[in-house]
Formats: structure tokens, sequence, C-alpha cells
């Protein structure tokens, strides 16, 4: 398992390599530059502020400085937040988002797992068709609208919970985690489904049923393992896309994360910021691929196996 | 088959009632801390101020959401009445002018202190104006000061000496200013962002005096002079002052605390409000369609305010068919201006004849272009293109927003209809289109226009030739005669009749097409008082309270 572990990590390298080159390749192709603005600035002045942040040498130069620096982990300072670090703008969205992430997740699987176990143990019947269309329905409902929705009832006519803010109220992570969270539900649920009903349908399941177990210890103990599996699976890039596309969810209920700074340091033409969140967020989805590689691995002995060999 | 238990089942559905349960435990009345009374009582402004400043160093910024914020923390040599938006004494308690009006000495207030204690002299807005031109600060709006003897050369570079540069503490108390021309506005640029004063001890303990972006504005760090200091600042959520003990008129202050959100979508912004979250907005920019539905609903919690900008579009006159004065006259008189803002963007905006906008004491534009289809279609016939034949394909350049979609359709729909000319939208991401925009790739380009401050030269100055904000390409030797000649006139009727002709030429000559003037919608609360209308939108909170009277 540590060699596959480690094999993963060395493929993880070249990888970033790439990610990091080909950002900075389209960063310097987009028209228009950091220091553009409505109102002109004199080209006294932009020669140095080009000067100020590297912009007037040629770009291989500024490819290799770049990663100079970052091999000794330092991202730059940002173009747009002159007095702050792209570490630091990182380092305070962090825990905005990773709260967000680790809320929506836990209500999604909540949700997805359970109306997907309801939906397997009685398929095609009403209870399935009820479950499988409201994911469906979690799938097809974008979050801009799914947002915006819940904010206008529970927030607006009902008065229950704040339509925006992150830390300033006991319940302003309701709307925002719920919003975020069922999209992926309705993932969760449907793969719930299929791994559940492929695993009752196996041998070991009518064995454990002729030798008298109860059907719900036969359903918990035996088949929920193996039928989650696809779950697993999903988990690790569904969280770090949880927390990677929260950029609409950090706008609509104005939360201080890193998806909003992502967005807008690309809008901004803040190269330093947009390297930084990017590569931040390549090193997340790696890490989170590779836990629910390892776990995956873990839970079905055929992953173990090929590992082994 | 399956069997289907029903411990299962009700396991599942547990499950499902858990988290009902946690959701609705959420669900509780409105916190106590938006409570409009409890608020009202603690004088507490919360505003929206639109987007995280990008600093709040009064020499680097450059954007509306962190003037706001320095308004409260900083205060310059003058500050402005808000109802009248004359000059009024702040850091210098009076002045004189010479007669020429190329020399001015301003007497400091005796007795004034940082928010730290320390003492401010006139020596410390000589400190601050030599920061603001440092040519490696690189400040956008070093130009505030060019019309100062010899401040341009020190911002260029070409002098290194500030000794040589007009600007002079005679002592503790007095501060001399020689300008190479007389300014007729020059006090108005006093109580610019730009000039104001900064604490030279604090700047210089986080890096030298031309340091860009040094820790010196955190609010661990931060020492001012205005009416507020700066108690917190969270990035992206919300930024906190309080009121500052030490400043000279701290007993006129009446707000304890102003949290600025940094909230861009206007849809959350007005949910805000309604709900009590914001007491109100701030860049003047609520939705569209909320004006009317505010208008007619609650009158009193809306403000619309005409100001200083413009929204028009610019010909590329380097290129056919814009090269010609007959097309560009023919393209802006089948504009339907009325039309326009009574029906696409609404908000009380006012239809704009010409260039400068309405609000500048003593200058109203004789020059006006207004719409008439019948000479439109003629213009366009004398050009060579009777009834639209033979036009070539153009097309409107806009950045990606709502009202400026709007705006194009409609355009291109009237001159359909009017010229009978065929006119493809081009929609790009903002820097994508100031690019497009600056390098001349466009037929015709949306654009807007806010004065910095209440003169016609903050208008007219952008045409002249080589100014790098003129993207039409368009020059005029009479007209740059013209603007030349009015910035070095000290008789300010004189002066604004300059103005008045080079105006004249460029409407006549059409290298832009006025669209509307630009209007102030804002959300207040009618318990927040002291906010007055101007066409600067120059809102200090220094005055500002709340009360439920």
């Amino acid at each position: 398992m540590l060699k596959f572990i480690l094999f993963r990590i060395l493929q993880a390298i070249p990888v970033l390599l790439i990610v990091i080159t080909v950002t900075f390749a389209l960063v310097h192709a987009a028209p228009g530059g950091p220091f553009d603005s409505e109102k002109k600035v004199s080209p006294e002045i932009l020669k140095n502020l080009n000067e100020r942040y590297n912009l007037n040498a040629p770009v291989y130069e500024e490819y290799l400085d770049y990663l100079s620096s970052l091999l000794q982990g330092d991202l730059g300072p940002s173009f747009k937040y002159v007095n702050r670090s792209v570490t630091e703008m990182i380092l305070t969205g962090l825990p905005s988002t990773l709260e967000l992430g680790l809320y929506a997740i836990m209500i999604a699987l909540m949700i997805g797992i359970s109306a997907g176990l309801l939906a397997a143990v009685r398929p095609n019947t009403w209870i399935d068709y009820v479950c499988m269309s409201i994911s469906m329905l979690g799938i097809c409902l974008p979050s801009f609208l799914m947002g915006p929705l819940l904010v206008v009832v529970f927030g607006i006519w009902l008065e229950w919970l704040p339509v925006s803010g992150w830390g300033d109220s006991r319940w302003d992570w309701v709307l925002p985690s719920f919003t975020l969270g069922f999209a992926y539900a309705a993932y969760i649920a449907r793969l719930t489904r299929g791994g559940m009903l492929e695993i009752l349908s196996q041998d070991f399941i009518r064995t454990a049923r002729a030798k008298g177990l109860s059907e719900a210890r036969i359903v918990l103990k035996h088949a929920l393992k193996g039928g989650l599996l696809p779950v697993v699976t999903f988990l690790g890039p569904a969280f770090a896309g949880l927390l990677s596309g929260s950029f609409i969810i950090e706008t609509i209920f104005q939360i201080p994360g890193i998806g909003r700074l992502y967005v807008q340091a690309a809008f901004n033409r803040d190269y330093t910021m947009i390297m930084g969140t990017t590569i931040f967020f390549s090193v997340l989805i790696v890490v989170f691929n590779l836990l629910s590689d390892i776990i995956a691995a873990t839970l079905n002995p055929r992953i173990s196996y090929q590992a082994k060999q | 088959m399956v069997f289907i238990p029903s411990t299962l089942s009700r396991v599942s559905a547990c499950s499902a009632i858990i988290l009902l349960v946690v959701l609705l435990a959420g669900c509780n009345k409105t916190e106590p801390e938006s409570n409009n009374k409890v608020i009202s009582h603690q004088q507490i402004l919360r505003v929206n101020n639109g987007l995280e400043p990008q600093d709040l160093d009064p020499h680097i910024t450059t954007g509306i959401p962190e003037y706001y914020i320095q308004l409260s923390l900083f205060e310059g040599l003058v500050s402005k009445n808000p109802q009248t938006l004359e000059p009024v004494p702040a850091v210098a308690e009076s002045w004189e002018i010479s007669d020429d009006q190329t020399h001015y000495v301003f007497h400091i207030r005796k007795n004034l202190h940082w928010s730290n204690g320390e003492a401010i002299t006139a020596r410390d807005v000589v400190y601050s104006w030599k920061r603001l031109l440092m040519p490696k600060l690189a400040s956008e709006y070093a130009y505030m000061l060019e019309a100062v003897v010899n401040a341009r050369a020190f911002n260029k570079g070409e002098i290194s000496d500030f000794t040589s540069v007009g600007i002079k503490a005679l002592d503790d108390n007095t501060l001399e200013v020689t300008l190479n021309k007389p300014v007729p506005y020059f006090l108005q640029l006093l109580d610019h962002q730009s000039t104001y004063i900064v604490p030279q001890n604090i700047i210089e303990s986080f890096g030298k005096i031309d340091d860009r972006g040094t820790a010196w504005t955190r609010p661990e760090n931060i020492v001012s002079n205005g009416p507020f200091r700066l108690k917190e600042w969270t990035p992206n959520k919300v930024i906190v002052v309080e009121r500052n003990p030490a400043y000279w008129d701290a007993a006129a202050v009446k707000l304890d605390e102003i949290h600025y959100y940094a909230v861009d979508n206007k849809q959350t912004e007005e949910r805000m409000y309604r709900t009590g979250q914001i007491d109100m907005t701030l860049d003047g920019q609520i939705l569209t369609d909320k004006i009317e539905v505010y208008q007619q609903q609650q009158p009193d919690h809306i403000h619309l305010t005409p100001f200083l900008g413009t929204y028009y579009y610019l010909f590329n006159t380097t290129r056919p068919p814009f090269d010609n004065v007959l097309v560009r006259r023919a393209f802006s008189m089948a504009i339907d201006r009325d039309s326009i803002t009574k029906n696409v963007v609404k908000g009380g905006r006012k239809p704009a004849t010409a260039f400068t906008a309405p609000g500048i004491t003593g200058y109203t534009p004789r020059a006006n272009i207004h719409f008439d289809p019948v000479m439109a279609k003629q213009l366009l016939a004398e050009a060579g293109y009777p009834d639209g034949k033979g036009f070539p394909a153009i097309s409107i350049l806009y950045n990606t927003h709502n009202t400026h979609r709007n705006v194009a359709t409609t355009l291109q729909q009237m001159w359909k209809e009017i010229l009978n000319v065929n006119v493809t939208l081009i929609n790009q991401e903002w820097k994508v289109y100031l690019n497009s925009r600056e390098t001349g790739d466009y037929d015709i380009a949306r654009a807007g226009w806010l004065a910095d401050f209440a003169d016609p030269t903050s208008f007219l100055d952008m045409f002249e030739s080589g100014n790098g904000n003129n993207h039409t390409g368009w020059s005029n030797p009479e007209y740059d005669h013209l603007i030349t000649l009015a910035n070095q006139t000290a008789n300010q009727t004189e002066r604004f009749e300059l103005f008045q002709q080079a105006e004249q030429i460029l409407i006549d000559e059409s290298p832009v097409a006025p669209i509307y003037y630009e209007m102030s919608a804002n959300l207040v609360n009618p318990r927040v008082k002291g906010i007055y209308p101007n066409a600067l939108t120059y809102h200090p909170f220094k005055s500002v309270y709340l009360s439920d009277d």
C-alpha cells in the first residue's frame, strides 16, 4: 500500500508542473493586464508598476522566477490586494471554504445515502420513484437558482434564517451548506442506489438470507460496505469539487472563502492570485483523489490486490 | 425478490428526520444583533461597500470602495460641505490664495493629532505629498498635484531634489504651495484621497517611503487622522471603523462604528437591505428593476441622485466608416435617448445631449446633440450611404453586463430602423474589452466616465490629442488649443467660455455619442440621517447618525 501511495505522489509532481505551466501560459496570453482600468495609467507609472511586480522581464524569466519562489513556498504578493500575499489571502479564505464544504458534504451524505438506501431496498416502487425524482431535481436545479429560492422562502418570507453572512449568526451556515450539498446529495443517492442494487443481487447476500440473518443486518452489515464503494470513489473528487466549485454559493451568501477569490482573480488579472489558487485547488484535487483511492483500496480487495501487484 | 425490512425503512427514515430536525433547529427568527432598534441605540451604521478594498493606503488605491473607507479614516487639508460641495476647512483651518491663483498658504490647525496621539504638523503634509509623487510608489493619482511647481518632473524622476518642488513647510503650522499655473479647482483636489495625509513614523516602520503594499494599513498598525479609526478588517467580509477620539472635531461625530460589508452581488445586497442586515448601500448601483419597486412601495427608502458621470458610445475615427464626421453625426442623431432612459436603463437617468454632465456650478454645456431621425438619414445619404446602401458591416463592442447588453441591442434596433444599417454585437469580458478599446480594435464601443472633481476639465481634458483615455483616435488642434488656454486661465467665467467652445467642437465632430447622464441609486434606511444628495455622491459619515424619529 505504501508503494501505491508513493507511486501516486510521484505521479502528482508532473501533473502539478503541467498545471502550473499551462496556467502561467494562459494567464499571460489572456488579453488585458492587471493594471488596466477605465482610466488609463500613465506610461511612467505603468512602467514602475510592472517593474515592481517583475512584469518587465521576458516571460520565460518570469516563469523561472515564479517556479523558484514556489519551491521556497512563496506564492508571491497579490497584484490586486496590494498589502497582502497570495498565501495569506488563501489561508484567510480557507477556513470558511473548508467549513462550508464539510457541512455540505455531511448534508449530501445524509440525504444521499438515506434516499439511495430507501430507493434500493424498495426498487421500482413509489418510494424509489420519489427518491430518484428528487435526486434528478437536485442534479438539474443549478445552485444559482436553488440558493436564491431557499433564501426567498426561509430568509425573506419565513424570516427563519439569515439571508447571507458567515460566522455572524449561529445559523447562517444552514442555507449555503444545504444549497451546495443538495446537488451532491442527488449524485450520491443515485450512486448508492446503483451500488446497493448490484450488491443485493449477489450470491453472498442470497446465502446470508438463506442462513436466516435479519434483513437489516444483511443490508447494513454485509451489503452496505460494498454498496457504498461507488460513493467512496466519488467522495474524493466530490469534496475537491465542493471546495473549488463553491464560487456561486460564496457569492450568493456572501461567504469570505477561496472560491470567490479564485474567480475574482481571473477577472482582475491578478496573475499571482490566479496561479496560487489554481495550484492550491490542484493540490487539493490530487490529495482527495488519492485519499478516495486509498479508502476504496481498503474497502475493495480487488483494488488492494492490483496495488500489491 | 428483495425482502423489504420494516427496520431498514425506519433507519433510513430516521436519518432523514435527523436531517430535517437539524435544518429546522436552525430556523428561528433573525438574530437580535440585526434588530433595528438595538442598532439605532448603539449608533452602528452597516453599509454595503460593494467590493473588497485593494488596500486602505490613500496614495495607492484608485477605487470607489476604498475611497469611502478612506473618507472615514483620513482627512486632507480641506474637506467639502456635503450639501453644497464647497471647500470647508479640515486639516487646514484657513488659507490665503494669491491674486494670480498660483500661490497658496495654508494654516494648519494647532493641536491636531493622529489617532495614536502624536502631533500633526505642516511637515506631515509635505511628507505625504512627497510620498504621493515618489516615482517608485507609482501612485496612479500622482497627477492630482501636477500643477504644483516641479511636481511632474519629480514624479517622472527627472529631478530628485524635493526641495525644488513647490511644497514647503514654513513652520509647524504653515504650508506654502506654489503652482505653475492657476488651477481654480485646486482646493477640490485637496479633498481627493490621494492628497490625504499619512503618518511618516508608521509608514517608515514598515518600509521605505515609496514601498507599496506594506503592512502599515493593517488594523494593528494603522494610524490615521480622520473622524474614525480602523478596528477590524476581515478580507472579503467586513471592515469596521470606530470613532476616533483624537480627531479634532470628535464632538461632531455621532456614529460609534461603521461596518463596511464587501457584498458584490446586487441581489444579495438587496436581500440584506430588505432583511435589515445593512442600513444602506453606497455604490449607487442597486438593481434597475428594484428601483421602480422601491419607488412605488417604499419611496422613502431610495435615494436617486444625478451625479457627474456620462454613459456614452465612442466611434473609432481611425478607420472607415467612422472616420467620416457625417456618419458619426448620423449615428448619434439616430439615438432616441429619451426612449433609452425611459424604457431601458430607467432609474431616473436623464438623456445626455452633451458630454459634460450637469452639476458643475456655473457650467451647463451649450452644445447639444439630439434625436433627429430625418437629419440622421440625410447625413448618412450625404456621406454616400443613401438609406444605408453600401454601408459596411460594423459592430458594437461592450463588456459583459446586462445594462450594456440592453443598451446595445436597443441601439442596434434603432440604427436598423432609422438608418437601415446592420450592426452586430460583440460582448467581451472586462479586461479583454479594455484591451480591444485601447488598441482600437472596434467600430463602436460603449464607455462610461465619472468625474474626479466638479470641473469641466475632468470631462473635456480626455479628448486632447495624445490623452491616454481618448480611445477614439480623434484629434483636433483647435480643441487642444482651447483646452490648453482654459487650463491656463484664472478667470472662471472666461475659462468656462473656453470649455463651452471646446465642447461645441466635440459635439459637432462627434467622436463620441453621449447617451445618458449617470444616476446614483442607493437604498438608505430612513433612520439614517445626514446623507445629502450631491453630484459627486460625496457622503462623509462624520455628520451621519441614526434616529428613529
